[in-house]
């Protein structure tokens, strides 16, 4: 082969490896998976999904296990298709993000209680608030279907989120993956 | 820049975001910055004095040029410079 040949060779080779690591770097995103259902990790995973955002990162949130609790609406609790155990959980998991408890010093919702009574003195968001700008900035809920069968959560009783899909694991590696940033709750 | 030179700007744009904490100054920033005209001046208000850092970051990282920042009473203006 003439050296000119080697060098084109050479140079393609480098395109292609190229190529192939800018289709996997990790972009500008954040992705967390939120597995508590207390108010304070709530909190604070919104409080770091809205800083995220600010810097125009795509934000995807995974909300599995308890957290999938807190996206409940208390108003849509009637009328919902139960089996026995779907209805136990039901009643023993909070409905939606006002019966949230504290991981510490929740003290029977006393903690609870004066939390809430300490952030509003001092100008910090309620869990609701922070929510309702994490629509505002596109944040993305995706919720844990298998979380939802296990614990009989349906749909229908969901809150109105305006970016919120249904998935599986599956889904969220592959978000997981394409992100600069990762964060597990 | 000096206290009395930051004071001295004109200022494209002021957010308002005392008496709000964490993340509320970052995020009036930043729903605010469209208002400011590329080239000017925008002054972020706030009673948390965590928000200089943020801003400081946060203004470099999105391209703009940090100016400084002047604790007034009970608050701090901190100011950049709106680059693109």
């Amino acid at each position: 082969m003439s050296d000119e040949a080697t060098n084109e060779k050479m140079i393609q080779d480098l395109m292609k490896r190229v190529e192939t690591l800018e289709e996997n770097a990790p972009e500008d995103k954040l992705a967390m998976g939120i597995m508590s259902g207390d108010l304070d990790y709530l909190i604070a995973s919104f409080i770091v999904a809205l800083g995220a955002a600010a810097y125009d990162m795509e934000v995807d949130m995974f909300f599995t296990f308890w957290a999938t609790a807190a996206l409940r609406d208390p108003k849509k609790q009637k009328n919902l298709k139960k089996d026995a155990l779907g209805n136990m959980f039901g009643m023993m998991l909070p409905t939606g993000t006002g019966k949230l408890p504290l991981s510490k010093m929740h003290m029977m919702g006393m903690g609870d209680a004066m939390i809430k009574g300490v952030m509003k003195k001092h100008g910090a968001k309620s869990l609701e608030e922070l929510m309702k700008d994490a629509a505002e900035f596109g944040i993305r809920i995706h919720v844990c279907t298998m979380s939802m069968d296990l614990m009989g959560i349906k749909r229908e009783e969901m809150i109105d989120y305006p970016h919120m899909s249904y998935v599986g694991v599956g889904a969220f590696v592959d978000i997981f993956g394409k992100a600069k940033q990762c964060w597990f709750m | 820049m000096t206290t009395e030179e930051l004071q001295a700007l004109e200022i494209g744009k002021v957010v308002d975001a005392r008496g709000t904490a964490c993340p509320g100054p970052l995020l009036d920033a930043k729903r605010a910055i469209g208002e400011c005209p590329v080239g000017g001046v925008m002054e972020v208000q706030s009673s948390d004095d965590g928000t200089i850092i943020d801003i400081q970051r946060w203004s470099r990282k999105m391209g703009h040029e940090y100016l400084g920042d002047v604790e007034n009473d009970g608050f701090w203006s901190i100011y950049f410079r709106k680059v693109k």
